[in-house]
């Protein structure tokens, strides 16, 4: 069976166009998608061999994983909730709800890809449009510190560098492309002009651009030891002032990088300046996953995007205090939750460490460093395969997971309101 | 035993993201993220061939990575993201909640040919 | 079951105004009579229907993009859980639990959310569905679609009725929202536009035309609410005679202008900014075709966000505040910007002042409506202060003795001896807006009404009276008392569901599938995933 318009959430691109192919209770093609995309929906059609949950390695029942992961939460003093980015929005409120009934620290993968670019709109706002504006009008599109060739293939091919769109009607030939970077990526062949940055050099090329574009007279040296030069920098200058339509595609390069906020902080200032003369836009290249559909949910019920604790019974929000790697590092957090995500594998050691301390719940599609580690591990179908809901495009464009396949596990959703039903009782009782 | 300093950029590539669909343990993804780019020069100055081991540390940690030659300016060594990489990345945020996760000194030792 | 017995009632759709009435409520609708139904006794009280907020932004791509932007606008106003609640936080842009909670405990329990790109209507939907309490519906913003344009600018009308029907299926949405007519569509661009009469978008359709052609659409669909127009110019001096113009344009066809204070400046510069309300509430006296709501202006801190690029952009080199801009392909767009409404600053006083004077001089309330533009003019949880305002000559001018003077010199409020009563006050709040929007069983409180009911204290202090019902009942059922919510739950999404020629769908794929990012199959708003408690109201 062929089911079209399939949504991939694997990336932010979260493309929807997708044809699945479905026999045998297997997904056996997948058309449209990238190599990423293929290998999502292929490497997820089956996870049936895997135990329902496991309990200290045990195997277990959904209902009895659950039942000890609400034990854990309900006498923690501290609990952390984090991940929730492979998952779709519905779910994400049942964890939400979770944390508000356990006083916990909730936060997504967030804090560690694009928190950074959260902050820089709080401090400065951001200008920016949807993707289909990319790829109607964008005449000239910066990558800066982003390799979309590797991260989010079908950027290029489906909004921003190859299309063709109501006042780009010859596609590639009606852009300009330029990558900013500190090393050749494979992104490279994609881009007319490419400029090497020094690692740890973007905020000083930043800054001397909006100095340029407001006409003030900058000496060599004011861009020294960045890897790029002057006239590389007036150059790219003068084509962000004379484009139709720019676009400043903001990748982790920035957010992860010395100056972190301020890089960011330093594009969004850039792109707002550049206004004055034309029309221009910033994107942070967001997702995996549905990252930007828990910065949503999270910020319509709580206020903040990310990185919450509701240890006062209201939410709070502080980077670097209520944020998952400074709660870990510092050995805060007695117990944790993990949704859809495998922070063992991803976090710094020094916060990673700390969950294989504390009694840790995992809620996994398959086995991960994290579900390694877990105390309880649930064992749940995986969204946009097993389980529907909505998910948020790197634009905040919202659409619609299929579920193309069945699933004998539960879906996040359905486990985290059980278990937020459970944490319940027992903190009553 | 020559050894030095480098510039790690953690990121992700194709064969992380498609190795990390059929799984954290299939071969596609621990080799992905077991490989540290390098390019000729200081593969050379470290005596390095592709292929050999290398050891990576940090104030942090430390991690053991097949060597291979890319095309990265001089100074500069690339590892797909992974539970190698974050081993070698520290926890301090510097109140912004995001640890340095690209662009850290980083010492290399190189590990003797194995047999 | 219940009965409220005693309470002096205003149900002005009713004709009833202050005298004492029972009311009985069964199946969460107002009936005739009811039998050993418990009783509240709400003697020494004033028993209105529910407030039915006509515009307001509570929910959606901007208002969410507003509240992440503004971390500082949270952090003084938290709003713990209780064991009936859930927590949040307030002030400008309140967390959508916040929102439904203090519009129920001023005893509003209807609330439409103003500004919706169809592109994004399921995210509106998703927090519609979080806004607890409230009945609710959305208007999907039309005025710079392309689609719109395109069948304007090829003179076919029959295309533009069946795709805005189309629209408002696939959004489920309930009005035609109109933002800056052809404008915005020029903002993609970086531009604006000016006049009535300018052409200058992707098919150079003038303002007028899209006015005319979509107050037609509305006529000929039967949709329960007119255009609801956020005029051109919105901001600028002398932007009234632009307003004066958009309603003329119409021809006699209904119209809504929402937050009209923005639109009735006179002085050609901000150093020459006068209210020009005396004019446009004269015009709207004299035309029945027309309604509005105000957009009063609340001093203190508002975050400004709106489908209208070009002023948000123009508002952030005012300021030099912080700008978010958001161009939604095809459709729309949006821009915010937090601003402070200060009494010392000389234009705001003048917009304190014409928000009042729109109330004040527009002589039928039944066409006029008390909003704050939430967020934009300040926050919803005001208007008891507004209320006062209106009740009380003394309290208005001694407030207005309090602010710059150009209030007093460059408007007509201190001339203006008129006060409210309670039946006019229920008008403007909700019977006058129910009636607006179409809404039949809101508003009122006769035989089959949903029973929506406020019942506050009567004190001398009108704000007082206003800022903390004794009662609100939703569906019949008491959510809450003393101010404080007693009962969480979630209301209903209304929408409509016009008739459409279906071959429109054949006729705007081809220019769909090449134009937008989305597949024509994954835009529409499922019904049973995104409405989960919904109701249709009828058009024609
Ligand atoms: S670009 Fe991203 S969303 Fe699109 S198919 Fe590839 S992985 Fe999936
Ligand atoms: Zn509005």
């Amino acid at each position: 069976m062929e089911i079209d318009n399939v949504v991939c959430a694997f990336c932010g691109c979260v493309c929807d166009d997708i044809t699945v192919t479905v026999e045998e209770g297997r997904i056996s093609e997948v058309k449209n998608a990238c190599t990423l995309g293929r290998a999502w929906f292929l490497g997820h059609s089956s996870n049936a061999h895997r135990p329902s949950g496991t309990v200290n390695g045990r195997p277990v029942s959904t209902e009895e994983a659950v039942e000890e992961a609400a034990r854990i939460l309900a006498q923690a003093r501290y609990p952390l909730i984090f991940g929730l980015t492979s998952t779709y929005c519905e779910a994400q409120k049942e964890a939400i709800a979770l944390a508000e009934v356990l006083g916990a620290c909730i936060d997504c993968c967030t804090s560690v890809c694009h928190g950074p670019s959260g902050i820089a709109l709080q401090g400065v706002g951001e200008p920016t449009c949807t993707l289909g504006e990319v790829k109607n009008r964008a005449d000239l599109i910066i990558y800066w510190g982003s390799n979309p060739a590797e991260s989010h293939p079908r950027h290029l091919t489906r909004y921003a560098v190859t299309p063709k769109g109501l006042f780009t009607p010859r596609g590639r030939k009606d852009r300009r492309v330029v990558l900013v970077d500190v090393r050749p990526t494979p992104s490279a062949r994609a881009a007319d002009i490419f400029l090497q940055v020094k690692p740890g050099k973007d905020f000083e090329c930043l800054w001397a651009l909006r100095a340029l574009i407001k006409g003030i007279d900058l000496e060599e040296d004011a861009v020294a030891d960045t890897g790029v030069t002057l006239a590389q920098l007036k150059d790219l200058a003068d084509r962000m002032q004379s484009c139709r339509f720019g676009m400043l595609c903001v990748g982790q390069g920035l957010t992860q990088s010395r100056g972190k906020q301020m890089n960011t902080t330093a594009v969004f200032l850039l792109v707002r300046e550049l206004n004055g003369f034309t029309k221009f836009a910033a994107m942070p290249m967001r997702g995996h996953g549905n990252v930007t559909g828990i910065d949503n949910v999270l910020a319509w019920q709580t206020g903040y995007p990310f990185g919450v604790n509701f240890s006062r019974g209201y939410p709070r929000f502080n980077p670097g205090e209520f944020t998952a790697v400074d709660v870990l590092t510092r050995q805060e957090a007695d117990a944790a939750l993990i949704i859809a995500s495998d922070p063992v594998a991803n976090l710094p050691r020094p916060a990673s460490g700390r969950l294989s301390q504390i009694p840790t719940v995992a809620l996994e599609t398959r086995e991960s460093e994290t579900t390694k580690i877990a105390k309880v591990v649930i064992t749940t179908a995986p969204a946009g395969i097993s389980a529907e809901g909505t998910v948020y495009r790197m634009d905040n464009v919202p659409l619609r997971l299929r579920k193309v396949l069945p699933s004998p596990f539960p879906s996040d959703e359905e486990v985290l309101s059980r278990l937020l039903e459970r944490v319940k009782e027992l903190k009553h009782a | 035993m020559p050894e030095g300093k480098l510039i790690l950029i953690t990121g992700r590539s194709t064969k992380q993201g498609t190795g990390l669909n059929k799984g954290k343990d299939s071969r596609d993804y621990q080799e992905a993220v077991r490989t540290l780019e390098m390019n000729r020069e200081d593969m050379a100055r470290f005596g390095l061939r592709d292929g050999d081991l290398v050891k990576i540390k940090t104030l942090y940690g430390e991690a053991t990575f097949t060597c291979r030659q890319e095309k990265l300016p001089k100074g500069m060594a690339f590892v797909a993201y992974g539970s190698l990489s974050s081993r070698l990345v520290g926890g301090e945020t510097h109140a912004s909640g995001m640890p340095d996760s690209k662009g850290f000194e980083v010492e290399v030792v190189h590990l003797p040919r194995g047999d | 079951m219940l009965k409220i017995v005693q309470g002096e009632v205003y149900d002005p759709i009713n004709g009833i105004d202050g005298e004492k009435r029972d009311i009985c409520i069964e199946g969460g609708k107002i009936v005739a009579e009811v039998e050993g139904a418990p009783t509240i006794d709400a003697s020494g009280m004033v028993v209105m229907p529910g407030g039915v907020d006509i515009h307001s932004h509570i929910a959606g791509s901007k208002v969410n993009t507003g509240r992440k932007m503004r971390p500082e606008d949270h952090r003084g106003d938290v709003v713990p859980r209780t064991n009936v609640t859930r927590s949040g936080v307030g002030y400008t842009v309140p967390s959508t639990f916040t929102t439904g909670y203090r519009y129920a405990a001023l005893g509003y329990t209807t609330v439409m959310e103003a500004a919706v790109p169809p592109l994004t209507a399921k995210h509106a939907h998703e927090e519609l569905n979080d806004i607890p309490l409230l009945d609710k519906a959305s208007f999907p913003l039309m005025g710079n679609n392309y689609f719109v344009l395109k069948y304007i600018a090829t003179g076919e009308f029959q295309k533009v009725k069946a795709f805005v029907a189309w629209l408002l299926q696939a959004t489920k949405g309930y009005a035609i929202k109109i933002v800056n007519p052809g404008g915005v569509d020029t903002w993609k661009w970086g531009k604006n536009i000016e006049s009535l009469d300018e052409k200058a978008n992707t098919f150079d359709v003038t303002p007028r035309q899209i006015l005319t052609t979509l107050a037609r659409v509305q006529e000929d669909l039967g949709l329960p609410h007119p255009i609801h127009v956020h005029c051109n110019n919105l901001g600028v001096p002398g932007n009234y005679e632009t307003t004066l113009k958009t309603m003329e344009a119409v021809e006699g066809r209904r119209i809504h202008i929402t937050h009209a204070q923005f639109n009735s400046y006179g002085g050609e510069s901000w150093a020459r900014f006068r209210s020009k309300a005396p004019e446009i509430a004269t015009y709207v006296n004299d035309h029945p075709n027309v309604t509005i709501d105000v957009g009063q202006v609340i001093f203190g801190e508002a975050t400004t966000m709106t489908a209208d690029g070009p002023w948000q952009y123009r508002l952030h080199q005012l300021t030099g505040h912080k700008w978010v801009n958001s161009d939604v392909e095809m459709e729309t767009g949006a821009g915010i910007v937090p601003y402070r409404f200060s009494k010392r600053n000389s234009v705001n006083a003048i917009q304190w002042a014409i928000g009042l004077e729109l109330l004040l001089l527009i002589e039928d309330p039944w066409r006029v409506f008390l909003t704050t533009d939430h967020p934009n003019g300040g926050p919803f949880y005001f208007y008891p202060q507004i209320i006062k305002l209106l009740m009380s000559q003394d309290a208005r001018l001694e407030m207005l003795e309090s602010v710059h003077k150009w209030a007093r010199t460059r408007t007509s409020l201190k001339e203006l001896g008129r006060e409210y009563s309670l039946y006019e006050i229920a008008i403007i709040t909700r019977a006058g807006t129910a009636k607006a929007l179409g809404l039949k069983e809101k508003g009122h409180l006769g035989v089959g009404a949903d029973a929506d009911i406020a019942i506050y204290p009567k004190l001398d202090d009108p704000e007082a009276m206003f800022s903390r019902p004794r009662y609100v009942i939703k569906g019949g059922e008491v959510i809450v008392e003393d101010g404080k919510v007693v009962k969480d739950g979630l209301g209903k999404t209304f929408f409509v569901e016009p008739a459409y020629d279906e071959a429109i769908e054949g006729e705007i794929r081809e220019d769909f599938e090449k134009y937008y990012t989305v597949t024509f199959e994954n835009y529409p708003v499922q019904l049973e995933h995104y409405l989960p408690r919904h109701e249709v109201i009828p058009c024609g």
